[in-house]
């Protein structure tokens, strides 16, 4: 999944090799943090945050049913 | 991509070699030069030159789409084959494979992202618009057949009732196909009302 929204980030933005994604798993839960360069936020945000929803719904597809992920972008 | 490197005497020479070992032709090729060296020799004419370059053979849309989608499938954990068609100004790619229930999603919700992803994408680094399509397992083909039945026998009460029939909300591929399939039809006039996600097309009878 990590590898996924590295692959789908970088292909979105000018900056692919500002890219990163943090991985923080507990129990219940995944949180993968997307952090891209400051030129390229809107881009992964898009209109009205399409862009982001999009990018969840395809991790939403293949996560784990007994995780709840979360994919955030940081600041 | 495909790409190789060659050392020659002159920029031409190398591209010349290059063209060959990838046999295609300039115009399907990024050319970049990697190393110039150039050496007075004795007496300033013996000139020993030596250019390094990197040919790269260029994607068209099709290919690119094609990769990147096998990319993601891949990393989605999804077992599938693609198959690329290409039309006038549209990529086709269809998507084969077993269960591929959850690439499609609730209303095709999971293949829409995807879909809308891979347009960016491919947007992103090509100037000539191409649009990207992508279909699971022939949903969006069986989804237009339903759409197109649902269009006309809507048609049909709206003519037989004389009165307005709203459609539930769609989306604006799901209808344009509505509007498409009744364009044409004597009886009733369609045209959309509300805002996206919500937008409905309206069937209502002409005059």
């Amino acid at each position: 999944m990590k590898e996924l929204v590295e692959l789908l980030t970088k292909s979105l933005v000018a900056h692919p090799d500002d890219v990163y994604v943090r991985k923080e798993e507990s129990a219940d839960s995944i949180l993968l943090e997307i952090t891209v360069h400051k030129d390229d936020l809107g881009q992964i945000i898009g209109k009205r945050g399409r862009v982001i929803k999009a990018i969840r719904t395809l991790v939403w597809a293949c996560a784990p049913a007994d995780k709840k992920v979360l994919v955030e972008l940081a600041e | 991509m495909k790409s190789v490197e060659i050392v020659a005497k002159s920029k031409e020479e190398a591209v010349e070699l290059a063209l060959k070992e990838l046999q295609v032709d300039e115009n399907n090729v990024k050319v970049e030069v990697l190393e110039e060296t150039s050496k007075k020799g004795l007496l300033g004419f013996l000139n020993v030159n030596k250019v390094k370059v990197r040919v790269t053979v260029k994607e068209d849309i099709a290919q690119q789409a094609g990769r990147l989608l096998r990319e993601i499938l891949v990393n989605m954990g999804v077992l599938a084959q693609v198959e690329i068609f290409k039309r006038p100004g549209e990529v086709i790619l269809n998507v084969n494979g077993e269960n591929l229930g959850k690439l499609i999603g609730r209303h095709g919700q999971t293949l829409n992202a995807l879909q809308y992803l891979v347009n960016l994408a491919i947007r992103r680094v090509n100037e000539e618009p191409g649009r990207v399509i992508i279909d699971v397992a022939g949903y969006r083909k069986r989804r237009e057949e339903n759409l197109k039945r649902l269009a006309l026998s809507a048609a049909e009460r709206v003519k037989k009732r004389g009165r307005k029939e709203i459609l539930n909300p769609m989306s604006p591929t799901e209808r344009r196909i509505i509007h498409l399939t009744l364009q044409n039809n004597k009886e009733v006039m369609t045209y959309s009302e509300g805002e996206d996600p919500y937008r409905r097309v309206i069937i209502s009878p002409k005059n």
